[in-house]
């Protein structure tokens, strides 16, 4: 299992084929309380880059792009309901769906957790 | 990386406390100012409703208007004054009691609002001839050139916004302020006096921009940072910034200038009525007098309204609104997550015919609609204090 990110502050956690997708911890704080959060459709088909989720703070709209090309495969429902548990926990509950990851090879042009560290230093 | 201020943007008195508090500094009326502390806006904003919040608002243009020659009449030199500024505005300044606080609205020719501001009369006759005045920071410039332009030869104007301007708003906050300043928690809702304290001489007004009851205080720019220190020390003050004043400000209906209110925008679409006096009104003697008579016997094109929405998603400004048809009826002028309501609420401009209490409107936000109804402002009760009798 590895964590990647994305210079739009989204982190992808693989395991075999599929990604959990959220944003980082870092972001959230940048973003302060968030009040909502749209999610993708199960099936949706997204390429690398697409915007594919909202996530709205108090103060502003902030769109979720697709760390990978893939399928959506699940997406978080708790969200809906409470979105601040992307505040809370931004890695674990609060994570946002999950993608078949089509092409592994694009995983190698996002940041490891050192880089990504050092890009939010 | 945004904490440090950038080069062009001015700073306040209390950027070193915002800075050290962990606020996270943004651009905002050409200041460099806190939008948040560590603890995030709906727990700013919470604290406020609850018990006491404290704004560092000195990128607002406080001043002074004064007269450059006193007859020695209080009444006839508060006329006088008076008389300077009228011409600009379209509330009331020459029927202002002793220590009175009056909001009103600068105007241009077509009876648009150049600015919201508030106008006080001092209550020590030994001020009489001067007015208090506090305008917008985004707007200052042109609005305090307008006014020193107006008072040619006959006033002057100072301008105060070097000075700390401290807003404490909640219902903790007459308690709070009566251990510093005790003459400042007997002033009426509206009112204000300028008061010795530990922290030099304290101008403060019982009034604020949040629906709760509080206080504006002006502090010479040397002893801000001493004042705002000592009303953290309590325990019932935390510090609030910019996004809980917008979300707080917008829970009690009040417009904001730039989003709710501009240029095209008249007091009376606006719902500012009240804003434009009667003998004003009557005697049609302010900017654009002639599209205020018309509209307010009648002819609007357009009103203000307060929205709420169903679900969650927040209806920002610029979200058009439209009826069941999907014909456009108007747009969202400001808008955003109520953290008191736990509901999307919204202002915006509607057709009058749109804008009666429960109407149902359509907001495309993304190009989906979102649902919502017309409710009577505020949304959250204003709780301003108001003395028992009304002083003379």
């Amino acid at each position: 299992m590895t964590t990647k990110f994305t210079s739009d502050h989204e982190y992808i956690r693989v395991e075999g084929a599929v990604g959990t997708v959220g944003i980082t911890a870092h972001a959230q704080e940048q973003l302060g309380d968030i009040v909502f959060v749209e999610l993708p459709a199960v099936g949706k088909k997204v390429k690398k880059g697409d915007e594919v989720a909202v996530v709205e703070s108090v103060k502003a709209a902030s769109e979720i792009y697709a760390p990978v090309s893939g399928t959506v495969l699940s997406v978080n429902e708790a969200l809906t309901d409470d979105p601040g548990l992307i505040n809370q926990d931004p890695a674990g509950t609060g994570w946002m769906f999950t993608i078949a990851i089509d092409t592994p090879a694009e995983l190698e042009a996002l940041m490891d957790e050192t880089a990504y560290a050092k890009l939010t230093a | 990386m945004a904490d440090v201020p950038a080069d062009d943007l001015k700073t306040t008195p209390l950027t070193g406390r915002h800075t050290a508090l962990g606020g996270r500094m943004v651009p905002f009326g050409g200041y460099s100012m806190p939008v948040q502390y560590p603890s995030g806006i709906i727990a700013e904003h919470k604290w406020t409703r609850e018990h006491a919040g404290l704004f560092d608002v000195s990128h607002m243009g406080p001043s002074f208007l004064r007269l450059n020659r006193t007859s020695g009449d209080v009444d006839a030199d508060h006329q006088a004054v008076a008389a300077v500024v009228e011409p600009l505005v379209c509330g009331d300044i020459k029927g202002l009691k002793p220590g009175q606080i009056r909001y009103t609205l600068l105007l241009n020719d077509a009876g648009g609002v150049l600015d919201d501001l508030m106008i006080a009369r001092p209550a020590d006759p030994a001020a009489a001839g001067s007015l208090y005045i506090v305008v917008n920071a985004g707007t200052k410039e042109a609005d305090f050139a307008r006014i020193a332009a107006a008072a040619g030869e006959k006033a002057t104007l100072e301008r105060a916004d070097d000075h700390g301007l401290l807003a404490l708003q909640g219902p903790e906050a007459a308690a709070v302020i009566a251990a510093i300043v005790p003459e400042a928690a007997a002033l009426g809702f509206m009112t204000y006096g300028a008061f010795k304290s530990a922290f030099g001489t304290l101008v403060v007004a019982r009034s604020g921009y949040t629906g709760e009851d509080g206080f504006e205080i002006l502090v010479e720019p040397g002893r801000a940072v001493a004042l705002w220190d000592r009303l953290l020390a309590d325990e019932r003050v935390r510090p609030v910034g910019l996004g809980a004043r917008d979300s707080l400000r917008l829970e009690a209906g009040l417009p904001l200038y730039g989003h709710d209110l501009d240029e095209t925008v008249s007091p009376t679409e606006a719902g500012l009525g009240f804003a434009v006096s009667k003998r004003r009104r009557e005697a049609a003697d302010f900017p654009g007098a002639a599209r205020i008579v018309r509209e307010y016997a009648g002819e609007l094109q357009r009103v203000r309204v307060g929205i709420q929405f169903e679900g969650r998603l927040p209806v920002r400004e610029g979200a058009p609104l439209v009826d069941g048809a999907g014909s456009e009826i108007g747009r969202v002028t400001s808008g955003g997550f109520s953290p008191s309501l736990a509901a999307p609420i919204a202002l915006g401009f509607v057709r009058p015919e749109h804008a009666q209490e429960g109407a149902r409107v359509t907001a495309i936000v993304r190009d989906k609609p979102t649902q919502g109804t017309v409710v009577k402002l505020p949304f959250v009760p204003h709780r301003y204090f108001r003395k028992p009798e009304a002083r003379p």
